[in-house]
């Protein structure tokens, strides 16, 4: 009974959250208040948890979530009910796409998205480069603008982006690296 | 049999790297699927992530059941969605059983910090590479700018500057191919 009503529970925000993970949290929050399958303590451990580890966020707290309520199977369970509307959302749509994706006004209208994506994409990043690159809080505490930039981790920056574009060695290698090098040398 | 598994595997590598938002993904996607299988160009992966967006569910998973999808059908797009869930799974599980304050690690703390910076670097790089693809007047570095800034300072989502890209993006461009025609 718990592992059906996590699976519809996980479908339903899997049908209704638009815009990535962090839009499921309104969700799980509603879920506390209705089962009380765990707190708002464990959820917010569970997001910063979800924050810290490979895999996308939303996924990532959805496997958590599970866990916490029904174990491991459980976390099998609210994964499948996360990702189910998804997949059969995407296989509709990709049936189409391929159909008209050459026909002149669904041509137009995607070459006028893509600039938009890429400035969405630039926004994502903008907004993990205030975390990794500046030091916002300092600068706050200071008003020294000197400590508002991680200059540690701009050259960091600068160094692996020079070795990204120039040698085109595969990302992950640059992920692994850099988590080790900031281990030894904090960031 | 074997491109399923081939599939799975490709996405498992996918999910297990992907440190934040469906956007972290895109520099392996674009290294693994674009350059090496070249299973999908760089333009037909910015439209599934712009579809993403727009559509319910998680960004990461909607643009592996793409993929799955244009590769090997359902299965496929199923595989490709198993794939990219897996790693959450297996890593989630071992660190809800044995690290309860898994964040607070010092240990933790200091290799997301590099990553981090890693993930800014990808990003950037990935960012140059669709630039050169896709934004090829002054009309797409204006819808750049714009997308950027509005997301970056207002609270707009991003599905609406996504519908205003390929609203003006269609007035543009079929004026633009109507006089071509003209000529």
């Amino acid at each position: 009974m718990i592992y059906f009503l996590l699976f519809i529970e996980f479908f339903k925000i899997g049908l209704f959250a638009i815009g990535g993970g962090l839009a499921t949290l309104p969700f799980l929050q509603e879920l506390i208040e209705k089962y009380h399958w765990f707190s708002s303590y464990d959820l917010i451990n569970m997001i910063a948890i979800s924050e810290s580890t490979p895999g996308p966020i939303g996924i990532n707290t959805a496997t958590f979530v599970g866990y916490k309520t029904a174990g491991i199977i459980g976390s099998i369970i609210a994964t499948l009910g996360i990702v189910t509307p998804s997949i059969i959302i995407i296989i509709l749509i990709a049936h189409y796409y391929m159909k008209f994706s050459e026909h002149p006004v669904v041509r137009a209208s995607l070459n006028g998205i893509r600039p938009v994506v890429i400035g969405l994409i630039a926004a994502a990043g903008f907004e993990v480069a205030k975390i990794a690159l500046l030091s916002i809080t300092q600068f706050a505490a200071t008003g020294s603008l000197l400590k508002l930039f991680n200059f540690k981790a701009i050259l960091l920056f600068a160094i692996l982006l020079y070795f990204i574009i120039k040698y085109k060695k595969h990302p992950i290698l640059y992920i692994i690296g850099a988590g080790i090098l900031g281990i030894f040398i904090k960031f | 049999m074997k491109e399923l598994i081939d599939l799975f595997l490709v996405f498992c590598r996918i999910g297990g790297f992907t440190f934040g938002g469906g956007y972290a993904m895109l520099p392996i996607i674009q290294k693994e699927i674009v350059e090496e299988r070249k299973w999908a160009t760089n333009e037909e992966v910015m439209d599934y992530y712009a579809i993403g967006q727009c559509t319910p569910g998680v960004i990461a998973v909607n643009t592996a059941t793409f993929i799955g999808y244009k590769r090997k059908g359902i299965i496929g797009g199923i595989a490709a969605t198993l794939g990219v869930v897996f790693p959450s799974l297996i890593i989630i599980t071992i660190i809800a059983t044995f690290f309860e304050h898994f964040q607070d690690y010092p240990i933790v703390q200091n290799a997301l910090g590099g990553i981090r910076v890693a993930v800014v670097a990808l990003i950037t790089s990935t960012i140059v590479k669709m630039w050169k693809q896709s934004i090829k007047n002054w009309i797409g570095i204006a819808f750049f700018i714009f997308s950027f800034l509005l997301i970056t300072f207002t609270d707009l989502s991003p599905v609406i500057m996504i519908i205003i890209g390929g609203i003006t993006g269609t007035i543009i461009n079929l004026n633009k191919s109507k006089k071509v025609d003209a000529k």
